[in-house]
């Protein structure tokens, strides 16, 4: 009965509908069942039955898992190194000069660094056999820290146990996806791997030039003017070094804080070269110009050239240096640093307290040396007069970049026969961001002195004039 | 959480739904398919009970109980004499192979799966936790570093992430960095710290707690300040400096390095090897090099951060599978390669790597390499295998997991490992062909750009990797790896006689005890560091919000008295904090050591 009922119900409903709404719904209705069909069926891609995957997969041949190697390959040809570090250098069997560590201040060879790293050694050991989370903070590391934020005059440094991942752990830990970084192209290679883990946009202005960066500071603003709402979420920041590693050059540091100040960007300078050389403290970049570290959002150093041992560290803001003790990949999931090397990083900070004359031994030592390799005839120096690393590059470009660096490479082999190291800066070029020219890249010793610099120049000058 | 059901049903499902997924794909034609229906989770039980019934000592807990105690260091050394003595019957760390290799991992791991109140009651006190910290936030100001001299910018941090780390984090906070004061061995030193303001900052006391401790990665029990390694690497240090100030490819090379490469080469027994200055760079540094675009990598999803971001500079598509479920592997994979890089329009890709570490480092579970190799090579996928954890701790000879499960090095692609861990040391290695290691020679990040390792570093290595050769001419070597498969199997067994719920597998000297609730966490490190204990807790966002733990890591540098002492104490936390988890039966007898 109640069957009858509804049909007839439904007859009814039928019969007082448009015919329009009616023609309507069946056409909705049949939408419907090919949508869920449809999507049943494979939806964007057929499935291969069992014979045809195992037909794909019997076919399947994968590229080798690394392509052959050339056996000539420049970097799978390393110098070995045979004496102590310092201002002499055993390389391959020949003592020389040492025109090629970053060994900028002479603290390698230093005796007390050495005496109290190695009673550090005598009393926790050697390796810290743990994260800095789990039991492998050490009362050295809490004293590194505590020391340089003071030698900084800021609130918060955090050290990391290898100075390539400080720089590449620092910049992920804030810049995110959506987010923008302004850098500049002379980069050197750790930073642009921080830039590729945050994943955000980069956009690269021109090396050292603040007008580029200015062009593209105000392209952004913009773009911000047609889209505010993203504009409210996007963070700004701007990466550059304080000197650069692949360039020697001094970053326009007021000119950067101006523009900072302007547009709101969040300023992160890498100061592993300039940290411990520039100023007349060595408190670095900030104090050569003489700029407020207030201004500075961070500042990121590694500790493996002025303070001679290995690591590194982002000194701040308690607000944000803080914060990487929970984001900073490198530094949560990496063992902390070996208790030594930290105790060689106090004491180099010692140093830096107790004689700030070195810095300004350093910098005449480096325009010294700048204004003597400034007179090659076949190679030209770039870099500034302050900086301890300078580039020499051919005077006369080569047709390519291979051409070059293999008659550089014959002129530091030479060099290093006749008793000066210099070494043709390593790069991947097919990894760097864009290839770089190749260049002998010079590092200034402050223990150097001038006739050794002289002597140094006679036979770089007749190597460099005999080879190319 | 979801995870590990599919695990446990595998062990106890009788209907073959659950079937264990096998190395080939097709269980089917496995001979071994019935046994393996067999086992269920009690059944596992049952056959460690008779083990172990058969073997039973006459020893037993009692006997030993309280001798030890970190602040009482002279009993320590008579009775750590007097465990070496019966040191003839212990075993490496080995896989025994009686049982097909599936079988045997199966037997011997456990993920037990919570009890359902515990599991309400994690997720009720964790949302509490937040309800308060968002109260709190309300109504009080904030006693945090703000931003000076940067108005009008976009906010820096996620607003979530700064109130997880000051409202949830702060208030157990004081269990991690927790700083020590002395080499971090069997036992360390604790400088106690104390927090007048609720975790917002600490205070040093001026005073030190002397802990046993079961929270370093010091397995072999080479960290030490005394002895051959550390005379040895003064000495080096004297020699050659404490650093390089260049790379490897600048003025960074030299004889120690060479030989410390050749070395490694030959532990491993593969044709080369390559040595960077930190074990985290190696993954997040070289992993860029290997891989491109159009590559995927199946990845385990509990691998570690250093690989997850060498896969993302890389680039490469990744694909995740459940932790350690080979099924799982082998659908990954099947249908990675059937439909190619479907962003590509169905392009063969042009490699596939299988990433997987030896022991993981959260789970305390042991790769089941010969099924992973076995689908690597049905599949042609090139596998990495990161043995941060697992070099030195498994294998009769140190050599890691492949030495444990006794498979051809030469089968893995790329073996990854660090010196941090049981060689006492810092940094980290990767050894396979010569192919591979000139490509690595010539494209790798590290060895490029970064310092060289220092001196006295790679001299603490190569004096302990060739201890643990036994190219020093003693038995050191040897005797520590024995020592840590015995206190690993004996720790385990007893923390499982308690009945708390450990994961893992039972040679894995890293134990992770699950305590579930967010602020047991707190409790148990705290207790235990009132004990004289120092423990690692890991919580979320490290593990699941579900799954908050306790962390053990076993050393070879224990003595049987400090792992009771250990136990006992534990056993009396359990009671008091209700963390006896486990519904499994308890092995009534004895555990012998």
């Amino acid at each position: 009965m109640a069957v009858i009922q509804l049909f007839n119900e439904i007859g009814t409903i039928f019969r007082n509908t448009p015919t329009f709404a009616l023609v309507l719904e069946i056409f909705l209705l049949i939408t419907v069942i090919w949508l869920l069909l449809h999507k049943r069926g494979g939806g964007r891609r057929r499935r291969f039955t069992k014979e045809e995957e195992d037909f794909i997969i019997e076919n399947y041949e994968p590229e080798p898992l690394v392509g052959e190697t050339d056996p000539d390959h420049p970097l799978l040809r390393t110098r070995l190194v045979a004496s102590k570090v310092g201002k002499r250098i055993n390389v391959d069997g020949h003592d020389c000069l040492n025109l090629g560590s970053h060994n900028y201040l002479g603290f390698l060879e230093d005796q007390d660094i050495l005496e109290e790293a190695c009673k550090s050694l005598r009393k926790y050991g050697v390796g810290s056999c743990g994260p800095r989370g789990f039991y492998g903070t050490m009362d050295v590391h809490l004293e590194l820290e505590e020391r340089i934020a003071k030698f900084m005059d800021l609130e918060e440094a955090i050290v990391y146990s290898y100075g390539f991942s400080t720089v590449a752990s620092a910049i992920p830990a804030y810049a995110k996806r959506g987010d923008i970084i302004f850098v500049d192209e002379g980069v050197n290679f750790a930073i642009q791997k921080g830039l590729d883990a945050s994943r955000s946009t980069i956009a690269f202005f021109k090396h050292n030039d603040v007008k580029d960066l200015e062009r593209l500071l105000v392209e952004q603003e913009k773009r911000d003017q047609k889209n505010p709402k993203k504009a409210l979420k996007t963070r700004r920041f701007l990466v550059a070094e304080g000197i650069y590693m692949n360039t020697g050059k001094i970053c326009p540091l007021p000119e950067l804080v101006a523009l900072r100040k302007q547009y709101k960007l969040r300023i992160f300078i890498d100061e592993s070269v300039s940290f411990g050389t520039l100023g007349k403290g060595g408190r670095g970049v900030t104090e050569h110009f003489n700029i407020d570290r207030d201004e500075i959002d961070l500042i990121s150093a590694g500790m493996e050239g002025s303070m001679a041992t290995i690591g590194g560290f982002c000194v701040g803001s308690h607000f944000i240096a803080e914060h990487q003790r929970l984001s900073g990949l490198g530094y949560i999931f990496s063992a902390s640093l070996p208790p030594m090397l930290t105790q060689a990083a106090i004491s180099a900070l010692d140093r830096f307290e107790r004689e700030p004359q070195i810095f300004e031994q350093l910098q005449a030592k480096a325009q010294l040396l700048h204004q003597i390799f400034s007179r090659f005839s076949k190679l030209r120096l770039c870099g500034d007069e302050l900086s301890p690393v300078k580039h020499l590059y051919l005077a006369i470009p080569g047709e390519t970049f291979d051409a070059e660096r293999k008659r550089l490479i014959d002129v530091a082999d030479k060099c290093i026969a006749r008793g000066v190291a210099v070494v043709e800066a390593a790069y991947l070029q097919n990894r760097e961001r864009k290839p770089v020219r190749p260049s002998i890249r010079v590092a200034v010793n402050r223990l150097l002195e001038e006739a050794e610099i002289s002597a140094a120049f006679e036979i770089i000058e007749n190597v460099s004039s005999a080879v190319l | 959480m979801g995870n590990f059901d599919a695990f446990e049903q595998g062990l106890a499902s009788p209907n073959g739904n659950g079937r264990l997924p096998n190395g080939h794909g097709c269980p089917k034609d496995s001979p071994s398919v019935d046994n393996q229906l067999k086992f269920s989770a009690p059944a596992y039980t049952e056959i460690r009970t008779r083990r172990c019934n058969a073997k039973a000592a006459a020893e037993s807990k009692n006997a030993s109980s309280s001798t030890y105690h970190p602040e009482r260091k002279v009993l320590l050394n008579g009775h750590a004499a007097a465990a070496r003595e019966h040191k003839s019957e212990c075993k490496p760390n080995q896989a025994e192979g009686k049982l097909s290799p599936e079988m045997e991992h199966y037997q011997k791991t456990s993920f037990e799966e919570v009890p359902m109140h515990t599991a309400c009651l994690t997720y009720l006190g964790f949302y509490l936790l937040m309800i308060l910290g968002y109260i709190n936030q309300l109504l009080f100001v904030p006693k945090v570093a703000t931003e000076k001299g940067r108005e009008g910018y976009v906010a820096l941090y996620d607003a979530f992430e700064s109130f997880y780390s000051r409202y949830v984090y702060r208030r157990i906070k004081d269990c991690w960095n927790r700083p020590i004061c002395s080499v971090p061995g069997d036992e360390l030193t604790l400088k106690d710290r104390v927090t007048d303001d609720y975790g917002w900052s600490f205070k040093f006391t001026g005073t030190e707690t002397r802990c046993l401790n079961l929270g370093s990665y010091n397995y072999l029990g080479f960290a030490a300040a005394t002895g051959r390694c550390a005379d040895e690497s003064e000495e080096r240090a004297r020699d050659a400096g404490l650093a390089y100030c260049s790379s490897r490819c600048e003025l960074g090379n030299n004889a120690q390095l060479e030989e410390l490469e050749k070395l490694t080469a030959r532990y491993f027994g593969v044709e080369d090897a390559i040595v960077f200055g930190m074990g985290f760079a190696t993954n997040a540094l070289n992993l860029p090099s290997l891989l491109g675009p159009n590559c995927m990598v199946v990845s385990d999803e509990k691998n570690h951060a250093s690989i997850i971001l060498g896969l993302r500079l890389s680039g490469a598509t990744i694909k995740v599978f459940k932790h350690n479920n080979m099924r799982d592997l082998e659908r990954v994979l099947r249908d990675g390669i059937c439909y190619g890089n479907t962003k590509n329009g169905g392009k063969p890709w042009s490699k596939v790597m299988i990433i997987v570490e030896g022991i993981f480092s959260m789970e305390g579970s042991i790769v089941r390499l010969p099924e992973v190799v076995a689908l690597k090579k049905k599949y042609k996928a090139y596998l990495y295998l990161d043995e941060a954890h697992s070099v030195g701790a498994m294998g009769s000879h140190g050599r890691g997991v492949t030495d444990y499960y006794k498979v051809d090095p030469k089968d893995v692609d790329i073996l990854m490992g660090t010196f941090t861990k049981s060689f006492g040391s810092a940094g980290g290695y990767l050894a396979g062909s010569k192919k591979l290691i000139d490509f690595l020679r010539t494209n790798s990040h590290a060895h490029c750009y970064a310092g060289s390792i220092s001196p006295p570093i790679a001299q603490q290595i190569l004096t302990s990797m060739k201890t643990i050769m036994g190219e020093d001419g003693t038995e050191t070597g040897r005797n520590k790896i024995m020592q840590l498969a015995r206190n690993t199997r004996y720790f385990r067994r007893r923390l499982a006689q308690l009945g708390v719920i450990t994961y893992g597998h039972e040679d894995s000297p890293v134990v992770p005890m699950l305590v579930y609730l967010f602020s047991k966490i707190g409790a148990v490190v705290r207790t235990l560091t009132t004990r004289h204990i120092a423990v690692v807790g890991a919580g979320f966002p490290a593990t699941p919000i579900m799954e908050g733990r306790i962390r053990f890591c076993l050393s070879a540098a224990h003595t049987k008295e400090q792992l009771d002492y250990a136990l006992e104490v534990i056993d009396e936390t359990s009671d008091d904090l209700g963390l006896k988890y486990s519904r499994k039966p308890r092995d009534p007898n004895p555990i012998e050591y």
